[in-house]
Formats: C-alpha cells, structure tokens, sequence
C-alpha cells in the first residue's frame, strides 16, 4: 500500500509549471489569455482603515451626508466631466466583449451617472447609445479611429499602456474577428490580429504635447483628454502626462485585465496597483497638480474597500474592467460544462480569448451572446456600482470624512511590511515606515 | 466664385484660424505666415478648399474629412493623419508618419517623406513623389502607397492587405512583405491614382509589394501526446 506521506513534489516544479511546459511543447505556441494576473501580489488589502477615535469624529453612517461626486477634466477643457460617483468603466474593445455586453456597461454606468470607455475596436453605436457619458480612447492601432465619434465623446483618452502588459499592444484571436469586428477594425475575417503596441504619430511626451493640441484642436477644445498608463515607472509617466498637458492621468496596475495577451507578460510586467498609486501622487504633489489634473487608478478594484483606499492614498476616481465583466456573469457557475468545455471551471476561466465565453460576455457567437440580456446585466453593473459606492461612504463616515476626497493617507495603515513599503503608510501599531528614518 | 477668406497667423491664432475652418461649410481659405505651427486646417469637416502659404509643423490636415488641403511648404510629422476623405497636397517635403493610419481620400507629397509613411494605414492613398524613410508601410491595412522614388529599410514590415507601388530601389523589406505580381489592371488602376495625383510616371515603370500573410496566424504544432 503506498503511503501518501511518501510522494513529494517540487517546489521548483510544481503541478501548474509541469503542465505549462507540457503544453508548450506539446503545442510550439505561447499561453495566451484574458484577465488579469493570477498571482498574488501586495494590494488594497494591505492596507486597513483606522477609523474615528478620541481626536476624530465619526459621522453618523445613514444620516449625515458623505459625497461622492467627482468633476475631470476641468484644466483645459471647455466641458469637464462630471460624475456622480468616483468609480468609472474601464475601456473594453467591442471585439473583445460581445455588443450586448458593451451595451450593457454603457446601461450600468450611466444608471449609476459615471461613464463608461471605447476600446481597441472603436466606438459601436450600441454603446454610444447606451452610455450618457463616454470617454472614446485613442490606441496605438488606431483601428475604427474616426474624427465623427472623437467630436460625439465626452471624453478622450490617449492609451499609452495598459497595467495587464506595459510595452505591449492587444490581441484579438481569429476565432472573434468576424465580418463586423474586422470591418470596424478594415482587417481580414479570422487573422490573429495583434495591434501595434506604439503610436503611429507620436513617439515620447514632447510628441504627445503636440499630439494632445490637434486633438483639442480638433474637437475645439471642447473635451477633457486623459492619459493612460500601464504602472511600469508612474512617478515619471504620471510627470510627463501633467507635463505633455493631459486633464486627467489614468494609471492601470498589474492586476488590471486584458482580452487576450501571453501569459508571461500578465504575470511579469509593471508593479502592483498599491505602489503606482502612491508613486502617482507623488509626482502630481510635487508639480502642484494634485487635484488640478485628477488622477485615476485601476487595475485590480473590486469593492468599496479599493475605492475608499485609493482615494485615501490621493486618487480622484477608480475605474473598473475585470471587476464589472465580473458584475456581467463572467466566472458566474452557470453552463458549468461549457467551461469544463474549455479545460476551465468557473471561478478560474481567463479564456476570454477563445470567443466561447460560456456566459455570453467576451464573444462574438450570437448563440452564446444571447445567454446576456444587456438589461438585466446593465442592472447587475448599476447595483454593484450602487454597492461599492455605499460602502465607500460607509468607510469615509467611519474616518469622519463629509466626502470621499477628503479621506487622506493619515486615515489608513499597513498590516504588511511590503504593504507599508509600498503604501508608504506605518506598519499599523507602529510609527515605521520602510525607507523612512 | 466663391469667396476666398486669408488668414494671417501674425494676426491670428491656430485657434482661431481652425475655429473659422470648423464652422464653414464651404469657401476658400488662404492662411499667410504660417510659420511651421502645428495642427494646422486640422478636423475639417466640409468641402472647403484651404491653401496653406508655407511650412506647416505636425499634424497639418490632421483627421481630414472632404475638405482639399494644400501646403505650399514642407510639413512635420504626421500630416493627414487618420484622413477620411478629401485630399491633403504637400509641394514640399514631408516629415515621419505621413497619411499615418489614413482610413480613406488622398495624400500627395510632391517630394519626399521621411520614416513611416503610411504606417497603419486604413484605406487612405498616398503618393509621395520623391523618396520615403525606413518602416514605410509598416502595419499598412489597406490602402496604396506610391512612390516614384526609393524606399528604406524594411518597407511594408507586418503588412496586412494594403498595396505599396515603388520606382526606384528598395533598401529592404520588412517582415512578411513581399514583391508580388503587376498585372495590366494594376497598371491601369495606378495609372489612374498617379493622374489623380497629378504627378507624371509611367505606372509600368512599378513594382508592386504586399502581405506574404504569413503572420496572419500563430502557427500551432500540435505534437500532442504520444
Ligand atoms: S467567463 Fe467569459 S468573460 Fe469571464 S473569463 Fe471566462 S471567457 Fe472571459
């Protein structure tokens, strides 16, 4: 009889590392897939609030009022955006996400009065006719890039990078590029299309000043134009963003998601969202600009926790990606055989780059679109957003805090010694910062 | 005859000469003193008709929509940039990434044009009467690129279904890109777009370069089990 005690593995090569090797040499190709990294690295929950005490006082949590309104985009633009909430929808291509999918992002966020963002694809007119406010990005590919749709956005946003691979361009596999995502994107049907990964016209931040003046030039200085970066160095992205004349910073950490990029590049490019925070906020204090041009963190937020954390550390607003496909159904145990399927089980499934979406989210196939009826999701995503901006307040209250943006980094402190590193918040029960004397 | 309105840029503002732009609906411009400022006549959205008397900086009828741009100087980066129709004219040279991700109309360049031209394309014809720069073409969608002059270095890298016509040498082709065949209803269709263009070459005098579309797919081994 064997005795289990006995069998020991590796730690060097455990199961998961087996079985990668396995299947690259069974299959000559890189893992691709969707999401955000799958390993653990120092978070929000890092961090915990210290709440009111003898020198703070509490708000009275149903009955005195915590605001949460926020305004972007007021340095240059004529029309800044004004949201109800802090918490906005990241850019997801239509390409990527199925039509009924971005419609009802578009139905959520503007239910819940934020906005939600373009993507790799450019902007359908179900998601224009769905989204009160809509921030329409600029990509490296410029795919579906027209004059018309940047004049009828609310908001620009210039993508530098994203947090899920910075230094690199999407992916889009054959299996979703139909007749309708090709011709929005003038490619043939069924390539895999791998976008470009720099901008066509602008290379550095004194290209892009110039790149941001046509672009208000263009839509006559109308519309608020945002930055985004993925975390690889924010101290000095977030400064050149100020300094090429963004309105807004966007900067997305390593745990923000993606449609479809090599897993080697998920899992090993740009640092947590935790650090690129407080770097970001570093360099708009230093330039005097913090509050002047807002700063918006993502990658990785999922409850009013992140929210109220983020903003303590100095952000003006989160946006959400992974977290509202989540609200959507995505990894939902429903049509449980069509993620075994896919070699996957719901709680784990990141193979949004298949097209076969068992919940009908990130697909093109109208049978497995037809599993989301974009109403009833668009109320999913406007609960949610309904929820984490309730606990939000909950927490801001607890501070004594009247509204979100006055929650402050004296508010919060670190459980980890690599939280309180990062955060640059004291190790709680303690006055020690790391790097600090 | 329609009216023709000058701006003089020692007297007004980019701002205000693209105000102006903006909100016509057609007529003539004529913009003095032009002195290499960038996003010059960018966004039009109607069939004017606007000249520009001398050099312009980036981005010179950016976005272009209908309206027929002519800059009687040299520009700087990015001239006609994502242009949907309408034609952008530069008498003299052109800077990096002309016509760059251009979906559709047409950019003439009597000279040459640097690094980059046509990058991202999208249906847009350039043609560029002189020489172009390395990557020219690169990641070019669709659309054609002409030159009556040579090429630089890797020409057309990661092509996909766009069609690039060169004269002259070529330094080298970038990956995936290959010569292809010139059949008489190339030559006539080039002959066309070279009358359009207003520049005089024979279209035979060609050759013609395309996607070898073999990175249009990962290649999957499949070794399997076994
Ligand atoms: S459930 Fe759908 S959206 Fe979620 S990871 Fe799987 S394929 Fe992607």
């Amino acid at each position: 009889m064997s005795d289990k005690r006995s069998i020991r593995g590796f730690a060097t090569f455990p199961e998961d590392v087996i079985s990668e090797i396995q299947r690259a040499a069974n299959t000559g190709v890189y893992d691709i897939r969707g999401l955000g990294a799958r390993r653990q690295v120092p978070s929000f929950d890092d961090l915990v609030f210290l709440g009111a005490s003898m020198s703070r006082y509490p708000l009275e949590g149903y009955r005195e009022a915590c605001g949460v309104d926020v305004v972007l985009g007021d340095r240059f633009a004529k029309k800044p955006i004004e949201l109800k909430v802090p918490i906005t929808i990241a850019g997801m291509s239509f390409g990527a996400l199925g039509a009924n999918a971005k419609e009802a992002l578009g139905r959520g966020a503007s239910a819940a009065g934020t906005s939600t963002t373009t993507g790799d694809g450019g902007m359908t007119q179900e998601e224009r006719g769905h989204s009160n406010l809509l921030v329409y990005q600029v990509l490296p590919s410029r795919y579906g890039m027209n004059p018309d749709d940047l004049r009828r956005a609310d908001a620009i946003e210039i993508v530098v990078g994203q947090g899920a691979k910075p230094g690199g361009g999407g992916m889009l596999l054959g299996q979703k590029i139909t007749e309708r995502v090709a011709g929005m994107r003038t490619l043939p049907e069924g390539i895999d299309q791998r976008s470009a990964c720099r901008h066509p016209d602008w290379t550095g931040p004194d290209d892009l000043e110039i790149k941001i003046n046509e672009l208000r030039e263009i839509t006559d200085w109308q519309k608020p134009i945002y930055v985004k970066v993925g975390a690889a160095r924010p101290y000095y992205d977030t400064a050149l963003s100020v300094k090429s004349g963004a309105d807004v910073v966007v900067v997305d950490g390593m745990q923000g998601g993606t449609a479809a990029t090599q897993d080697v590049f998920i899992e090993h490019v740009g640092i947590p969202t935790l650090p690129a925070v407080r770097e970001a906020v570093r360099a708009l204090k230093e330039l005097d600009m913090h509050r002047k041009v807002q700063l918006i963190v993502s990658g990785g937020i999922r409850t009013g926790a992140d929210v109220a954390k983020a903003m303590a550390l100095g952000a003006d607003a989160v946006s959400i990606g992974s977290a509202a496909m989540i609200a959507l159904n995505c990894n939902r145990p429903l049509y449980v055989e069509d993620y075994e399927a896919l070699g996957t089980a719901p709680g784990a499934c990141a193979h949004c780059h298949t097209g076969r979406c068992p919940v009908g989210v990130a697909t093109q196939d109208p049978e497995l679109e037809a599993r989301l009826d974009p109403e009833m999701a668009g109320r999913r995503v406007a609960n949610y957003l309904q929820v984490m901006t309730l606990e939000a307040q909950t927490l801001a209250r607890a501070n004594g805090k009247s509204h979100l943006r006055n929650l402050e980094p004296e508010d919060l402190a670190a459980l980890t010694v690599e939280g309180a590193s990062m955060s640059q918040e004291p190790l709680a029960g303690s006055n020690w910062v790391p790097g600090r004397p | 005859m329609t009216q023709n309105t000058e701006f003089d840029l020692t007297k007004h503002t980019v701002r205000e000469l693209n105000a102006a732009l903006h909100a016509a609906e057609e007529g003539s411009f004529t913009v003095l003193n032009t002195g290499g400022a960038h996003a010059l006549a960018c966004g039009l959205n109607a069939p004017l008709e606007v000249t520009l008397k001398g050099h312009a900086g980036y981005y010179a009828g950016g976005m272009n929509k209908e309206a027929s741009v002519v800059v009687e100087g040299n520009v700087g980066t990015g001239c006609a940039e994502n242009i949907m129709s309408g034609v952008v004219r530069v008498m003299g040279d052109a800077s990096q990434s002309l016509g760059a991700s251009g979906h559709g109309g047409l950019v003439v360049c009597e000279g040459s044009a640097s690094a980059r031209a046509g990058i991202s394309m999208k249906g847009v014809d350039i043609v560029v009467g002189g020489d172009v720069g390395h990557m020219s073409g690169f990641m070019a969608q669709a659309g054609r690129l002409v030159v009556l002059g040579d090429a630089g270095a890797d020409l057309g890298d990661s092509i996909y279904e766009a069609e690039i016509f060169v004269r002259g040498d070529v330094v080298s082709l970038g990956a995936d890109c290959e010569q292809k065949p010139m059949d008489p209803a190339h030559v006539d269709a080039l002959g066309a777009l070279l009358r359009q263009a207003g520049l005089d070459a024979d279209p035979a005098s060609f050759t013609r370069y395309g996607s070898a579309r073999t990175l249009y797919n990962f290649h999957i081994d499949n070794a399997g089990e076994g």
